[in-house]
């Protein structure tokens, strides 16, 4: 699906900031209401990574977790997938966290 | 290349010309198509070559800051697409849906229907061919194929890509009918003015739980395929139901782009005069 071009943006990004070095470590931020599936784009960097100065770099994944806040009644709740309903029967749901989709930081040799 | 995702890179994009020829790939051809690269690639996100170079003494480990939103530089080029088409007054329609849904049924039977009242442009995203194109072209209206190879949606900068080559008149509409696939597009804003989404009754009514990211993003959701309601297990109120967990805000129509029944509301939408459909949401509302 769409981790391959998501990584290959990464890997884009990365570069232009560390140009020759040697990238040990990548450090991202996923959500899980991004829409991008973690373990997959851990595959995919393994293939776009190779040949380039990222190759063998450990990728950390955080994992925030999803918050919802409901517009009708104010709660605060766990959103765990894209279905927001408030216990309170409302569907007006602001999205508080959840939706990151961030390389935070890397390491350089 | 990806084998489970089986996204390819942006150098296997093809654009056709407005006569429907389709680039030769094979063998680099020296760019005699014109390439237009007066739109700037995305040079301009910061630089920030501060802190970063310790040019004194040898590289010691570091950990080099970036905290940048992975898809950033198609967020930016889909903002120079807004703007490019907000200064022109163009319309741009991103028309999603899984395959076989009934995008294109739907776009010539509208220019059809719509005749001079509409002025329109289309631009075709696929894989492979030019079918789609070529069925616009049978009715008469300008039509670029994008053939995105391995990729599997379109993003911004094909948009920009097709935009520059359909040329479309300033107050036109130009409706992009993205790659059939219900994941993916959804991840990649265009610019467009407004994303529709497209479901017919034959792929059941639990689309809009299974694909929630598609949904969220819609401004209208159009259930098409009408005509084949009593013959297939569609809860149109379900399906519905099911968007408004997700999306609180779109529109929504069901109608037939073979039979014509319910496109009276599309036209009308398209006309920006209509709402949200107050029957449907009263029957839903019944239901509580
Ligand atoms: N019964 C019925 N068939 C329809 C309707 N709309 C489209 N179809 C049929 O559905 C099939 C697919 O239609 P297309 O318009 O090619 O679908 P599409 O979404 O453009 O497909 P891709 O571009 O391949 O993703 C064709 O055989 C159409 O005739 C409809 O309202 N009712
Ligand atoms: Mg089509
Ligand atoms: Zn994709
Ligand atoms: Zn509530």
């Amino acid at each position: 699906m769409h981790e391959l071009s998501i990584t290959q943006s990464l890997v884009d990004a990365v570069l232009e900031r560390t140009g020759e070095r040697a990238v040990t470590g990548v450090n991202l931020r996923i959500g899980p209401l991004s829409g991008v599936l973690p373990d997959a784009m851990r595959f995919c960097f393994d293939i776009v990574s190779a040949g380039t100065s990222l190759a063998g770099a450990q990728l950390r994944i955080d994992e925030p977790q999803g918050l919802g806040r409901c517009r009708s009644c104010g709660t605060e709740f766990e959103l765990e997938d894209l279905i927001l309903l408030c216990p309170c029967g409302s569907a007006d749901v602001d999205i508080l966290s959840g939706r990151e989709l961030m390389v935070i930081s890397v390491e350089v040799a | 290349m990806c084998t489970t995702c089986g996204c390819g890179d942006e150098t296997n994009t093809r654009v056709s010309t407005l006569d429907g020829i389709q680039p030769i790939v094979e063998h680099q051809h020296p760019h005699d198509h014109a390439h237009p690269h007066d739109h700037d690639h995305p040079h301009d996100h910061a630089h920030p070559h501060d802190h970063t170079h310790p040019h004194d003494h040898d590289h010691h480990p570091a950990t080099i800051t970036l905290e940048q939103n992975l898809l950033a530089k198609n967020d930016l080029l889909a903002a120079r697409n807004r703007g490019w088409l907000a200064g022109r007054g163009i319309r741009a329609l991103n028309i999603m849906s899984s395959p076989g849904a009934g995008k294109t049924t739907l776009l010539v039977r509208t220019l059809t229907d719509l005749g001079g009242h509409l002025q329109a442009g289309v631009i075709e995203g696929d894989q492979e061919t030019s079918l789609d194109a070529d069925r616009i072209r049978a009715v008469g209206r300008p039509v670029i194929q994008i053939n995105t190879g391995a990729g599997c949606h379109l993003d911004a900068d094909m948009l920009q890509r097709g935009l520059d080559a359909l040329d479309p008149q300033p107050g036109s509409t130009v409706f992009v009918e993205n790659v059939g696939n219900l994941v993916c597009p959804a991840l990649f804003d265009l610019g467009e003015t407004a994303k529709v989404v497209v479901i017919s009754v034959t792929e059941g009514d639990d689309k809009p739980r299974k694909y929630p990211h598609m949904f969220m993003a819609a401004d209208l959701v159009i259930v098409n395929k009408s005509d084949l309601l009593p013959y297939v297990d569609f809860d149109v109120d379900e399906c519905l139901r099911q968007i408004r967990e997700i999306n609180p805000h779109a529109d929504f129509l069901v109608l037939s782009a073979t039979t014509g029944d319910g496109l009276a509301a599309w036209y009308a939408w398209l006309d920006g005069s209509t709402s949200r459909s107050n029957s449907l949401t009263e029957s839903l509302s019944d239901a509580h």
